[in-house]
């Protein structure tokens, strides 16, 4: 209920357009990598999902944000079943990026979706910034589970960063081809994320 | 001899209804002879026009029905997509999110809401005055210069076309015209008619006839043909329902005449912005026609002049 009716409701905030480039029903897991730039960004991906299938794709997001009051915790818990992870600080180790990375494979099960945000942080003027590595690892981790770019365009003006109103805007979401796999299974990290990173920046409209 | 409000209203419901069916219909045949594929394109667009037609057509009628609270209503609502519409294409920066917050929630529902409680000294300049100076405020307090009056100017003209003017047409319901008390809402569907009736007429005309354009740097679909054709065949309408307004026959053509010639202009002003921004549509809301904005840019210039002419000529 709470569910739905917050699917509603960010659907009219953003004003989204939504485009697959993809099967939007299949039920194979996947991993769903998007640019990050706003607090909506993950509920508007959410949103725009088949509501069969909402149930079983988890965002994975910052335990420092999603921990600080009760109302998160409940929503970040019990609707939307969030993976929380810790985030790196400056001196992250080598270990807890990890561990992280662990959490989320484990965590996708048998059954489950992710939705992550390879940048790690928000984007403060809207274009796509470098990926982390964790993306990287995920994919080893699950060579099962699809790899699935989604753009998503508008979002840093609606609710940008530092900001706790929306302004009403019309945005667009684009759930683009599964990345291929990689050719060789050597493929060097860096080589794999600008791949992927690569794979997301085509998605955006030509203006 | 005035007909009761409702019968009025009720008669040009019917002559709607009448219209969109013969639409349809010629809509259907056309589906069934056409086969080549470009020209299935063209007709599938106007099937899918026709069928939104159906529906903005009930929206308005159950609307204006409802008395002064569903047109200012329903208004308000178009006025906040419109607005959407058009910020979504201006180039604003992260340092005017607070003005356009205060735009969206605080200006646009207080036009209206000056239109509910009839206080037209305030409601007429509002806009045009205190939002302006605000907006200019705003902006400037959040401190960035970056092209400073372009944005200023986008934001409070973005205001003017989507809500300022757009709020004349249930304004409307505001005016007290001698021997036409309670039949305002007919005054309404006499614009809305008259100048959407003209937008159409205009593509028929221009579709089947149009060679020359007018401004082909803007839109090459707009033609003189279809630019004569559909002003001259909308004012033949208007003058032919002049019984629903408080006009005379002769008075009716006039004011259809200028309402579909401002209702020209706003499709060609509105199509320059978009052809400056790069895109086809303001929006995707309206199956066939884009967005609210490609739909109403034509009432947005006619209905304040419709309003202060009326208002001159008609109110004590």
């Amino acid at each position: 209920m709470i569910a739905s009716s917050l699917a509603v409701a960010s659907r009219l905030v953003s004003g989204a357009t939504v485009e697959w480039r993809c099967d939007p029903r299949a039920r194979n897991q996947r991993i769903y990598f998007a640019n990050h730039s706003s607090h909506l960004d993950f509920i508007v991906i959410w949103s725009a999902l088949p509501p069969r299938l909402r149930a079983s794709v988890r965002p994975v997001a910052g335990r420092d944000y999603w921990e600080q009051d009760r109302v998160r915790r409940y929503l970040a818990g019990r609707v939307f079943h969030a993976v929380l992870i810790e985030r790196s600080t400056g001196v992250s180790t080598q270990s807890a990026a990890q561990a992280a990375v662990e959490r989320m494979a484990r965590e996708m099960g048998e059954r489950d979706s992710l939705i992550v945000f390879p940048e790690g942080t928000r984007s403060v003027n809207g274009e796509v910034g470098p990926f982390k590595s964790g993306l990287y690892h995920l994919s080893r981790r699950r060579p099962d589970a699809e790899l699935i770019p989604v753009h998503l365009e508008n979002l840093n003006r609606i609710l940008p960063k530092g900001e706790c109103l929306p302004v009403p805007m019309l945005s667009r979401i684009v759930f683009g081809p599964p990345l291929a796999t990689s050719a060789s299974e050597e493929e060097e990290k860096d080589e794999f994320l600008s791949r992927a990173r690569a794979a997301l920046m085509q998605l955006r409209a030509i203006r | 001899m005035r007909l009761p409000a409702d019968a009025m209203v009720l008669r040009l419901v019917g002559g709607v209804m009448a219209l969109l069916l013969l639409a349809s219909a010629i809509g259907w045949v056309l589906s069934r002879v056409v086969t080549d594929a470009t020209a299935r394109a063209t007709v599938d667009n106007i099937n899918a026009r026709i069928r939104a037609w159906w529906v903005m057509a009930l929206v308005f009628t159950v609307s204006l029905t409802t008395g002064a609270l569903g047109s200012i209503l329903l208004f308000t609502l178009i006025s906040f997509l419109a607005l959407r519409e058009f910020v979504t294409l201006a180039p604003t920066t992260p340092g005017d999110h607070r003005a356009l917050f205060w735009c969206f929630f605080i200006a646009t529902p207080l036009e209206y809401f000056l239109i509910w409680i009839g206080w037209y000294g305030l409601f007429s300049i509002l806009i045009p005055v205190y939002i302006s100076i605000f907006v200019a405020i705003r902006i400037a307090l959040a401190g960035d210069t970056t092209r400073f009056l372009e944005r200023t100017a986008t934001t409070q003209w973005g205001l003017m076309v989507c809500v300022y003017f757009v709020s004349y047409v249930p304004a409307l319901l505001m005016l007290r015209i001698p021997g036409y008390e309670h039949h305002n809402a007919a005054l309404i569907f006499f614009l809305v008619l008259v100048v959407q009736l003209s937008d159409v007429l205009q593509y028929v005309w221009g579709k089947s006839v149009g060679s020359r354009p007018i401004a082909p740097s803007i839109s090459p679909n707009k033609t003189w043909e279809g630019f004569a054709g559909g002003i001259l065949s909308a004012t033949a309408i208007g003058t032919a329902i002049w019984w629903a307004t408080p006009f005379a026959p002769l008075q009716a053509a006039v004011m259809a005449f200028v309402v579909t010639v401002m209702g020209f202009a706003g499709g060609l002003i509105m199509s320059a912005i978009k052809r400056d921004r790069g895109v086809k549509d303001y929006g995707t809301l309206i199956d066939g026609h884009g967005g609210v904005l490609d739909r109403i840019d034509s009432l947005c210039f006619a209905a304040p002049v419709f309003f202060h002419m009326t208002r001159f000529f008609f109110t004590p």
